[in-house]
């Protein structure tokens, strides 16, 4: 299926892509993130297991067991730190 | 009457005299008013002196959203008649204000309990990143694990810093690797 991933701050710098339209087989969020990881290079550093990453799937916080729909807006990004 | 907005996220400073005022908005049931005000500080990890500005960026639609359901949560928890955050955003330097939380009520528990309560969760759930410029470069910030703990005690697990790994996090503040 068709979604958007965004990525933010140290991921976003990483990855070098703020946004990004993808074609996906996952059906969740864990298995897009397991996907991105297997592109390899920055895509795999930084959000490789291991790391401390946060999900949001539809502008809501998430968690690994979110199932994905057709044009899902999904997003990969640091611990928050605002406040 | 305008309905006034309760979230703000943006560039601009904010005046805390004319927003206090507009949360009492004349409301005689208000018999205590609670604000609280973050700012930059001017160093990092205890240096005085290294900060030289910070960056903050944030997931637009998602920022607002999220704090709006926080304020919700708050109206259901604490008896309390109004509440508004401001958030700032872009490049900010030391000595300025960062972020507003006002509250009232018609007795004090109330709006201290809110106050604390917004801040806890906006330091751990909302999608804002720091970043520092420093004489040696920019670095962000990292997430605190005691910010996670202060949430905690609301009966809310925040699971930031340390997300996705191990649950347990040891008393030395360092998120457990895989």
């Amino acid at each position: 299926m068709k979604i958007i991933v965004k990525y933010f701050a140290g991921i976003r710098e990483a990855i070098g892509c703020a946004q990004e339209q993808r074609q996906t087989a996952a059906t969740n969020l864990g298995q897009l993130r397991d996907e991105l990881i297997a592109l390899g290079g920055a895509y795999a550093d930084a959000l490789a297991r291991g790391k401390a990453v946060r999900l949001a799937l539809g502008q809501v916080m998430s968690d690994e067991a979110a199932a994905l729909t057709e044009g899902a807006e999904v997003a990969f990004f640091p611990p928050v730190t605002g406040g | 009457m305008k309905e006034m907005p309760r979230v703000s996220v943006q560039t601009a400073d904010f005046d805390v005299a004319a927003e206090i005022a507009a949360q009492r908005a004349q409301d005689p049931r208000v018999g205590a008013v609670c604000s609280f005000i973050g700012t930059v500080r001017d160093h990092t990890a205890g240096e005085p002196g290294k900060v030289s500005s910070m960056e903050l960026e944030h997931y637009p639609g998602m920022t607002e959203a999220s704090i709006e359901a926080m304020i919700d949560e708050a109206f259901k928890r604490f008896d309390i008649y109004a509440a508004r955050v401001i958030h700032r955003v872009g490049v900010l330097q030391p000595l300025e204000q960062i972020v507003l939380v006002v509250v009232t009520s018609a007795h004090r528990s109330e709006s201290f309990a809110a106050c604390e309560f917004l801040m806890d969760y906006l330091k751990t759930q909302a999608p804002f990143w720091k970043k520092e410029q420093t004489p040696d470069g920019a670095k962000w910030v990292d997430a605190r694990v005691s910010d996670d703990a202060a949430l905690a005690k609301w009966g809310i697990q925040a699971r930031n810093a340390c997300a996705g790994l191990p649950r347990r996090t040891p008393a030395s503040g360092i998120c457990p690797a895989r």
